[in-house]
């Protein structure tokens, strides 16, 4: 198996608050991991190190065989092979959804606009939304702006997509058709590496679940030894909450 | 030929060229001005908006330019146009022997009084883009200038540009203070009409509409551009059922 990350000993503060202690994961090319875990426990922090929107305090993030936290690395260089989807959706207002998918390839990548635009319709198309081209994020539903942030990530190429809570902003009569974009993503083969709240989708989807609690990796498995198995006594009292709730 | 409308006619017959001359040298002022005063409250308002670091010699740097830039903002706000313009144009004789060309007085100071007024307006423009379309552009790999000009400041621009507009229309009406320093605005052409047949009430009348034309007019032309920039309040569903779904999907918002 090849890994596209490989995490270890990461380490987060925000001033001596320690939020992240001591992580070691990897995520393997064509998998799809999800991040579990109660509010505060640290995964919003963990996505953000691994694109570097935080700096990490400590620890090493291998991609491609080097550490992307040596001084000399280029950041943005390694961001631009890694997309990410927020819970916010993020859509950049002055553009509509085509130029929210195509200004990334054209500044970043120097793609021409005319293979831009290819581009950026076959993954709005993946989406469903290959016929909103015109359209100003401000005249989309929160679903609707969701899967042109998909695409707009998409439209990267990236080797990895990061999702940060995708679903948690939206009504739920919206959340649906996004669990529903992510799972023929998945079934694509795309890596991804999910942060969500959303339990039978991470049943069915990953394969991998990490549960994180208070800063650590409190238990890592496939979705069956953590769902259905748990051998922590803090994963089972997690689930236990969730599950009721639901 | 007591009666006022038939002065004004007749004011209006033997002097339109120097009313014309007037409106053209007060729109230039306020035009150029204006411009000008933009530009410097947008280097202001990004400047006051750079994260201040937690250390280092840029952090001492920026934050010398920020105490410079606040006197300045408070400093022009805090006193009179007409005053300010007194005291730029006899204080630049008296100090640097300086005649300086009555106009190029008159646009300076309106280019720096707008500057102060613009350079808060510019900073907000630029605090209410959410940080979120920041670390989004971040995050596709674009740098932070690349951030700036694909995404930040198109929409600061579109943010600002009503209180451009405004500033504009305040500019065209106080350029009138700048007769004190024998700037051949519309405003000194009026009295130099007046004072030759002691008409004052109808020369000032004429100036009044005229005054008014002007700002009306632009007041139209910028509500034009806005409305071209935001573009069309519904879009067009491309595709097979376009013509069916371009109804249902009028966009919300405005
Ligand atoms: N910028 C920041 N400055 C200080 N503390 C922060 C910052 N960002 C996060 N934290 C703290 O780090 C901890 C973990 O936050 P994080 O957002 O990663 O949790 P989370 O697991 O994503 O929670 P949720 O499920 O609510 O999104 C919290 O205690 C939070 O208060
Ligand atoms: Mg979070």
């Amino acid at each position: 198996m090849e890994t596209v990350i490989d995490i270890q000993r990461l380490s987060k503060s925000f001033g001596n608050h320690e939020v992240l202690k001591d992580i070691h994961f990897s995520v393997n090319k064509g998998e799809v991991v999800c991040i579990i875990g109660s509010s505060g426990s640290g995964k919003s922090t963990l996505l953000r190190c691994v694109n570097l929107l935080e700096k990490p305090s400590g620890g090493k993030i291998i991609y491609n065989g080097e550490n992307i936290l040596d001084d000399k690395h280029d950041i943005h260089a390694y961001r631009r092979r890694l997309g990410m989807v927020f819970q916010q959706f993020n859509l950049f207002n002055n553009h509509n959804v085509l130029g929210n998918c195509v200004v990334g390839q054209m500044k970043v990548l120097k793609r021409s606009r005319e293979e831009a635009e290819k581009v950026a319709l076959k993954y709005l198309k993946v989406v469903g939304m290959d016929r909103f081209v015109n359209a100003k994020p401000r005249q989309l539903s929160g679903g609707q702006k969701q899967r042109v942030a998909i695409a707009r990530a998409l439209s990267m190429e990236p080797d990895v997509l990061l999702f940060d809570e995708p679903t948690s902003a939206l009504d739920p009569e919206m959340v649906g058709e996004v669990l529903k974009v992510m799972k023929e993503l998945a079934e694509t083969g795309l890596t991804m590496l999910i942060v969500t709240h959303e339990m039978e989708f991470a049943k069915e989807v990953s394969d991998r679940v990490v549960f994180m609690d208070k800063g650590v990796i409190a238990e890592e498995g496939s979705p069956d030894q953590i769902f259905n198995h748990p051998t922590g006594e803090r994963t089972r009292e997690f689930l236990k909450r969730t599950l009721r709730e639901i | 030929m007591d009666l006022s409308f038939e002065w004004i006619i007749k004011i209006i017959e033997t002097n339109w060229p120097m009313f014309l001359r007037g409106a053209g040298v007060t729109l230039l002022i306020a035009l150029i001005g204006t411009i000008f005063g933009a530009l410097i409250g947008l280097l202001a308002g990004i400047i006051r908006t750079i994260p201040i670091p937690e250390r280092g010699a840029k952090r001492g740097f920026l934050k010398f330019i920020n105490i410079i830039l606040s006197i300045y903002i408070e400093f022009f706000r805090g006193t009179p146009m007409i005053v300010q313009a007194m005291v730029i144009f006899y204080g630049s004789a008296a100090a640097f022997g300086w005649q300086m060309n009555p106009i190029i007085a008159g646009v300076v100071i309106v280019a720096i009084n707008t500057g102060a007024y613009m350079a808060e307006i510019v900073r907000g423009g630029i605090i209410s883009v959410d940080a979120g379309q920041y670390e989004a552009a971040q995050a596709i790999g674009m740098n932070h200038v690349q951030t700036m000009t694909h995404v930040v400041m198109p929409q600061v621009i579109r943010n600002i540009l009503p209180a451009t507009g405004n500033q504009f229309i305040i500019n065209i009406k106080d350029t009138a203070v700048l007769s004190v320093i024998s700037v051949t605005e519309l405003f000194f052409q009026t009295k130099t009409v007046a004072g030759n047949n002691f008409r004052y009430f109808e020369a000032f009348f004429i100036v009044c509409i005229i005054y008014f034309i002007l700002t009306y007019a632009v007041t139209l032309i910028l509500r034009y551009f806005e409305r071209k920039l935001d573009g069309p309040d519904n879009y067009t569903v491309v595709g097979s059922h376009a013509q069916m779904d371009a109804g249902e999907h009028k966009g919300i918002g405005q």
